[in-house]
């Protein structure tokens, strides 16, 4: 994995020198309300972004670097591919250069408490995103990212109000990377809010992966052993997407024979909400930038912030989707 | 020879019939096929063409290994094919128009076989060993399709052309079932009605003494491998076009693994010299069918720990060894004069080890002569 990755920036580096990197043409800033209100402008931060595995991540990243532009903010980005001690290395880089401050999405959840100390030691606060860190919560500032408990528990808030007329429902779940926060998070959120409920009755669930081949996959397997499906819960958008390709081959018409409820909203999954192939999506999101930023100059002005910022994040049903999708950016 | 080729297929085809009938106990409409639409529709259909990625890279695998070599790189080919053709599609004007999946579907081709190309260079030129050669491009092969995708997960959507090669039928039957039972009876032909297949067999015994024959190893050697990747190529196709989606991360991530234990478990040697292609194919129905049981009947969290013990069974069952040792307990209780009790003891021993050595065969005469004149 760790060779894996570096060797893929090996390759790129030798391959294509001259190309833009992604989301470099995207820091159109589109207000300049923000950098009036705060005293971040000009100073220097320092981000250790966990890699480029996903749709989502690059949208994180684009957030980022898009925020910073309009910020006004000298940003030094740094990517590890998925690789802890490269992260640690560019943190230790950004001690050393002395930024105002340090902030970065973990690999992993633990082993960051030397370079934290050290962060501490020389006086640069640290601020968390999307991921949180297994360390003293004194050694960080704040951890910016999404509620996944919130997020299942939205998803299920809506599929009991869509099937409050039913007498019983069918349900199969499509779950994400086993053992991973996310899906772990998803299933109990739901479980929060629909456990006790007997009418919903899960027939299956299986992971997916998170990734739409899986999703098929597996939604092609409980449509073959399952004729009577109602609902499809999936962890996540792409998954969603793929369960649409396996109904629409079994002849059935995904968002009216069998509903779904998907999280992330990335454009894909927008599109087919929009097409009224998916009937609800909660939204994960990936645009963190504007938060961290301002998390980050509240800190500079020593005010405090709380030890916990939840994404704003919103829900769509297909007509939202379809108003919100020209502004869409991922 | 076919009454050695059946004996040496029993076990394989053995567990993929258990596996069936597994099947068919958690879900009673598993061996239904249905019309739909005018397509042939139902469980198997979609074991078929689920496995018809894993046929094409593991046919490759099989000649390959038949010459004792290995081809890690695989899966970043077929992400680098998936990724090239699916960049072209999305970043083309009209996506629905034939030539522009043509173009995609030719270069993404033309990109594998140079990969095949690279790859067969370094192991038959430069003479290095093929775990090593290969694994060079399964590692940079990968970031090769994050630089081609600009390090985003596309959707080659709305293109007919384009699906109809991983999730499109052709005359009611899924178009890839088709493509891969072509390319296995080319290949199947190309090998075993010419003198091919047992001059890549005889590279695989020994190169050198293939050589001194007159046989030019180099080029045979050079040839497995573009074969193979052009089968992962179109594996690649087949993949981004069935999900719609090109992640160069998730392109045939493993499925080099899949069809080296596609290849195994079809009773191909990985120590070369001898290939079974409907060993291979079999094996290749194995992963699949374990794979559709695993989603209706395993929780996520013991899948991995079941498919373990599938190959595990598979592979012992293989293992006259272990046959042997099975044998002697299922018949202890008949009242049979017990083996002595210095086996038993050593027999847990014995066992796993003879795992690697799954299909070398105590059948196969001639050939086991060849590993001896190998190893001498």
């Amino acid at each position: 994995m760790k060779f894996r990755k570096s060797a893929a920036l090996l390759a790129a580096a030798f391959t294509v020198a001259g190309l833009t990197a992604c989301g470099s043409d995207s820091d159109a800033p589109s207000g300049d309300s923000a950098s009036s209100s705060t005293g971040i402008k000009g100073a220097v931060i320092g981000f250790a972004q966990v890699g480029s595995e996903s749709g989502w991540r690059s949208a994180n990243t684009d957030s980022i670097k898009a925020a910073a532009a309009k910020y006004g903010v000298d940003l030094k980005f740094t990517s590890a591919e998925g690789d802890q001690t490269k992260q640690i290395a560019s943190i230790k880089t950004f001690i050393t250069q002395g930024v105002d401050v340090i902030a970065f999405s973990p690999v992993v959840e633990t082993g960051y408490d030397a370079v934290l100390q050290e962060a501490k030691a020389a006086g640069i606060p640290v601020i968390l995103t999307d991921r949180a860190v297994d360390a003293d919560p004194s050694l960080y500032k704040t951890f910016i990212g999404s509620d996944f408990i919130k997020e299942g528990e939205k998803a299920a808030t809506w599929a009991k109000t869509e099937f409050a007329d039913d007498a019983a429902v069918n349900m199969v779940v499509l779950e994400g990377t086993t053992g991973s926060a996310p899906a772990n998070d998803r299933k109990t959120g739901w479980d929060n809010v629909l456990g006790k409920e007997t009418k919903f009755k899960t027939l299956a669930s299986q992971t997916g992966e998170f990734t739409r081949d899986g999703g098929k996959k597996v939604m092609e397997g409980f449509l073959a052993k399952y004729p009577n499906i109602n609902l499809v819960y999936a962890h996540n958008d792409d998954m969603g997407l793929g369960a649409i390709e396996a109904i629409e081959a079994a002849g059935k018409v995904p968002g009216k024979d069998i509903k779904i409820v998907t999280i992330d909203a990335v454009k894909a999954g927008m599109e087919a909400l929009a097409a009224g192939k998916i009937n609800y999506i909660v939204e994960c999101s990936p645009l963190l930038g504007d938060q961290l930023f301002d998390a980050a100059s509240s800190v500079l002005a020593g005010k405090d912030i709380p030890a916990r910022i939840i994404t704003e994040e919103g829900e769509f049903n297909q007509a939202q989707a379809k108003a919100a999708l020209p502004d869409r950016k991922y | 020879m076919s009454k050695l080729t059946s004996q040496r297929l029993v076990w394989p085809v053995a567990v993929l019939v258990a596996l069936l009938v597994a099947n068919l106990m958690a879900n009673h409409s598993f061996l239904s096929i249905t019309l739909q639409d005018g397509n042939l529709f139902g469980p198997l259909v979609d074991i078929l063409r689920r496995a018809a990625p894993i046929v094409l890279v593991a046919l490759g695998m099989s000649l390959v290994i038949a010459t004792r070599g290995i081809d890690l790189s695989v899966g970043a080919v077929a992400a680098i094919s998936g990724s090239w053709a699916s960049m072209h599609i999305v970043s083309s004007s009209d996506r629905t128009s034939v030539g522009v999946v043509l173009v995609a579907v030719v270069v993404a081709l033309v990109m594998a076989v140079v990969a095949g190309l690279f790859n067969g260079l370094l192991v038959s030129v430069l003479g290095i060993q093929p775990i090593v050669a290969t694994l060079v491009l399964m590692t940079a092969g990968r970031g090769l399709a994050q630089v081609i995708t600009n390090e985003k997960i596309l959707y080659p959507d709305n293109t007919p052309g384009y699906k109809l090669i991983g999730g499109g039928y052709l005359i009611g039957v899924p178009f890839s079932i088709l493509v891969a039972g072509a390319i296995f009876a080319l290949t199947a032909a190309l090998t075993r009605q010419t003198a091919l297949g047992t001059l890549i067999e005889s590279v695989g015994v020994n190169p050198e003494a293939s050589r001194l024959a007159g046989i030019r190893a180099t080029r045979i050697i050079l040839v497995v491998y573009v074969f193979s990747g052009f089968c992962a190529g179109l594996a690649g196709l087949m993949l981004t076009s069935n999900s719609t989606s090109a992640d160069p991360n998730s392109i045939g991530l493993f499925i080099e693994l899949d069809a080296i234990l596609a290849v195994v478990i079809g009773g191909t040697s990985l120590t070369g010299g001898r290939f079974s292609l409907w060993g291979t194919l079999i094996g290749a129905f194995i992963i699949e069918t374990m794979n559709s049981f695993v989603v209706i009947a395993i929780s996520p969290r013991s899948t991995d720990v079941f498919k373990a013990g599938v190959v595990v069974v598979v592979c012992l069952l293989q293992s006259p060894k272990a046959r042997r040792w099975f044998g002697g307990v299922v018949r202890r209780p008949t009242g049979r004069r017990t083996p002595p009790p210095t086996v038993s003891p050593t027999a847990p021993d014995t066992a796993p080890l003879s795992v690697p050595a799954i299909s070398v065969p105590a059948l196969d005469g001639d050939h086991t002569q060849d590993l001896e004149t190998r190893t001498s």
